[in-house]
């Protein structure tokens, strides 16, 4: 499903096709690119698109966006989602960078937005805590002042990537009194300083990819507070907004789905009563996909026009890792008996791995996704939300 | 149709279950999973001891004859505490076809030292592109004077790097695919141009890729009539699924009682999470699911248990009814706990492991609902 494109928006699509078929690092074409990739691979697409002024498309002009239009960032997420292009680390360009231009003030903007434009810094997500998964507005983070400084003690979970971390951004508790909302505020914590420390969490595919990070005493400058105090929650909302655009994960899904029907093809003989059930059960997952994406056009020619989608992202959210998991459920059926085996972490080429190579991950992605449906707030979560905003439930 | 346990099944389930509550809680589990062997030898020998590895066989050929009721009793406490030695490698795929399918010379030769816990098996009957048809074989057997020479690959065999012995599915006449022609050896898993390349499965097992490049077994470790094998492995599978069932039964029992748990203290939004009606909900299907599973795993075994006709098209119904009920009970187990249940220190995400590993071994419930239909047309 296409589209419909005016020339420049069809030059542009065919211009970033090109980038990345000359440019994206075959280093990085690795068999899981979400654990098998060090920082310092990870980092290589991000400074390429930097270089190119392609690293945050969301951003405006003035702080180093390439101020694409909504139809040309969306261009761009599909072509880069269906190469298969690892993403610019979402917790610094998507997530933090705008709350700093948008909220922080002139020495924030000018001290943090261009480490994140060039991946000098690596930014992490310090939200959830043990006891605020999905209700993100009762953390217990503490941040009490003292002189110029913020005292902050607490424990956040689900870190992901907090080992490669330089930042971390925080809601913090700075008013207990205040009901739970209106206490919050949003502080950016340097990971070098003492009292941080950080502990690998080990997901049930083996790998280290989410942390707790544990915060006892760090002092924090004052000067690392995000707009007023006291407001984070908003600062916060505006950030979660973000989060959840992309999660329709078309691309991703499109070429899982295509790398399904390869497998199917390859392991399933025709004349075995299971192709045809597989061909059946892709089908109606492509189905899936094509009406999610053509959601996802509908919506992004509304907004084009200017209207607000609202909480489109919940459906999006819902909808995107619901597919997503059907899709990683039948690839790790399609492969058989080898469906046992599991790649050992932190993984190497000298651990035997059994049947074809493209099974080698089925195993580990159809664990890794059961997250899907819980994290970045719950899917019961995002049907909570489309109940009461949409339907006025 | 519930199970009246006899006193002296209820006895088999009172020690099982007490030698595992004290001995193989969650962290003593961990331990032997990270260990170099990943198993136990030394809770082996404990099974042994307390008569476990003898109980399903019959008394004819040593054993305690407690038969597939035997079996369940001990694979549903299995499932509730993840065991991973090779109980049903060894006593249940195995033995049961050395019981059921060996001579008088093979049953004396092997069954004491499985029962006494001397000896570890495995059972390689996949292959490459095999899926779940147990005729796909194209490992040949070729008979050179009074040996057989194997020469093939068998894929995912569980419990092999552990193993002392195999029983390998090899062709002695047609082609692959073809149900007759295939024949059952055993193979000392230490013979010469025996191969293993060993790597862990999803559930904290190993398992191995068996190259055999020109082994050569003598004639008198053929199991069971030449050309037959594919009869005697369906005959295996029943019984095989059975078990599972019963282990499969173990761990959502677990899972439930666990996600009930956890929805009484977690707390989000002032609440906790059991007070949100779309989770009661959710409970209330997991709950149904594990009593229809229960009974049909129950009815499966007793079908087992006195051979009745037809036991191969339920055994296929059950494993497909259980495997989907386990399926969407360790999917909620996970999702109700959130975050916790993806760590791996949780046991949540274990038990959805060892389901999903489950749900692949001898036929994912796709695969045997199809096989249910098809045994009724047939009939």
């Amino acid at each position: 499903m296409e589209l419909v494109l005016t020339r420049e928006e069809a030059a542009f699509r065919d211009e970033v096709r090109a980038f990345i078929a000359e440019n994206y690092p075959a280093e990085m074409r690795v068999p899981n690119p979400d654990t098998d990739l060090t920082k310092e691979q990870m980092l290589l697409w991000h400074r390429i698109l930097h270089k190119k002024g392609w690293i945050a498309p969301l951003w405006p002009k003035e702080y180093g966006g390439p101020g694409w239009s909504i139809t040309k960032r969306f261009i761009f997420e599909r072509e880069t989602t269906r190469a298969g292009t690892l993403p610019p680390l979402a917790f610094s360009v998507t997530m933090v960078g705008p709350v700093i231009y948008t909220f922080g003030n002139e020495t924030q903007k000018k001290k943090f937005l261009p480490r994140i434009l060039s991946g000098e810094d690596w930014w992490c997500q310090g939200y959830s805590e043990p006891g605020s998964g999905s209700d993100l507005a009762s953390v217990r983070t503490k941040a009490v002042r003292d002189g110029d400084h913020y005292i902050v003690n607490g424990h956040k979970t689900w870190t992901t990537l907090a080992q490669h971390a330089d930042w971390i951004f925080c809601l913090v508790r700075t008013d207990p009194s205040a009901k739970p909302q209106s206490g919050i505020s949003f502080l950016l914590i340097d990971m070098k300083s003492p009292g941080v420390t950080v502990r690998p969490i080990i997901t049930i595919d083996g790998s280290h990819e989410v942390n707790d990070v544990f915060l006892e005493n760090v002092r924090v400058p004052a000067a690392n507070l995000i707009g007023e105090e006291n407001k984070g929650w908003t600062y916060a909302k505006f950030l979660l907004g973000n989060e959840r655009t992309s999660m329709a994960g078309i691309g991703r899904s499109t070429r899982y789905l295509d790398r399904l029907k390869q497998i199917v093809k390859a392991e399933i003989p025709e004349d075995d009563p299971a192709h045809l059930e597989f061909v059946r059960d892709i089908a109606r997952i492509e189905l899936d996909v094509l009406a999610l994406e053509a959601t996802e056009l509908r919506i992004v020619a509304q907004m084009a026009r200017g209207i607000d989608p609202g909480p489109a992202a919940s459906l999006f959210k819902i909808r995107g890792t619901e597919i997503f998991q059907d899709i990683t459920e039948l690839t790790h059926r399609a492969i058989g008996n080898y469906g046992l085996a599991i790649r050992e972490h932190p993984v190497s080429a000298n651990h035997f791995m059994p049947g074809p190579d493209y099974g080698h991950t089925a195993s580990e992605k159809y664990l890794n996704s059961r997250k899907l449906s819980i994290y970045g707030g719950s899917n019961e979560i995002q049907r909570n939300i489309i109940a009461k905003a949409v339907l006025g439930l | 149709m519930d199970i009246q346990f006899t006193e002296e099944q209820e006895l088999l389930r009172s020690s099982v279950q007490r030698l595992l509550r004290d001995q193989y809680d969650f962290d003593a589990r961990r331990k032997i999973v990270a260990s170099e062997e990943g198993w136990s030898r030394k809770h082996w020998s404990s099974f042994a001891e307390l008569g476990l590895l003898a109980a399903p066989f019959s008394e004819e050929v040593g054993g305690l004859g407690g038969g597939p009721l035997a079996t369940m009793i001990m694979m549903q406490e299995f499932g509730r505490h993840l065991l991973v030695e090779p109980f049903f490698e060894t006593v249940v795929l195995a033995g049961g076809l050395i019981e059921d399918f060996g001579s008088a010379a093979q049953q004396a030769t092997y069954l004491p030292d499985i029962m006494s816990g001397e000896k570890v098996w495995a059972l390689a009957w996949s292959e490459g592109r095999s899926r779940y048809d147990l005729g796909h074989v194209s490992t040949i057997a070729r008979r050179e004077g009074g040996s057989y020479v194997l020469s093939g690959t068998k894929a995912a065999v569980v419990a092999a790097p552990w193993a002392d012995s195999l029983i390998v599915s090899a062709r002695t006449s047609g082609e692959r695919g073809d149900r007759n022609g295939v024949s059952l050896f055993v193979v000392d898993r230490h013979s010469p141009n025996l191969h293993l390349q060993g790597f862990r499965t999803i559930d904290g097992r190993r398992a191995a890729e068996v190259a055999l490049m020109n082994v050569s077994v003598p004639a008198s470790q053929m199991l069971g009539r030449e050309g037959e094998g594919v009869a005697a492995l369906e005959a295996c599978r029943d019984s095989a699924i059975g078990a599972l069932c019963a282990e499969t039964i173990g761990a959502m029992g677990e899972l439930n009682a666990a996600t009930l748990e956890y929805s009484k203290t977690r707390k989000q939004f002032g609440a906790t999470l059991g007070s949100f009606q779309v989770l009661q909900h959710r409970m209330v299907d997991m709950f149904i699911a594990h009593q229809e599973a229960l009974s049909l795993m129950q009815h499966l075994n007793l079908s087992l248990a006195s051979k009745d006709e037809g036991v191969s098209r339920l055994a296929s119904g059950a494993k497909s009814k259980i495997g989907y009920a386990a399926k969407f009970v360790a999917d909620q187990a996970v999702q109700v706990h959130g975050g916790m249940g993806m760590t791996d220190e949780l046991n949540v995400g274990h038990y959805f492991k060892r389901i999903s590993s489950i749900n692949i071994q001898f036929g994912d419930p796709a695969f045997h609902v199809l096989r249910y239909a098809q045994l009724d047309a047939a009939a």
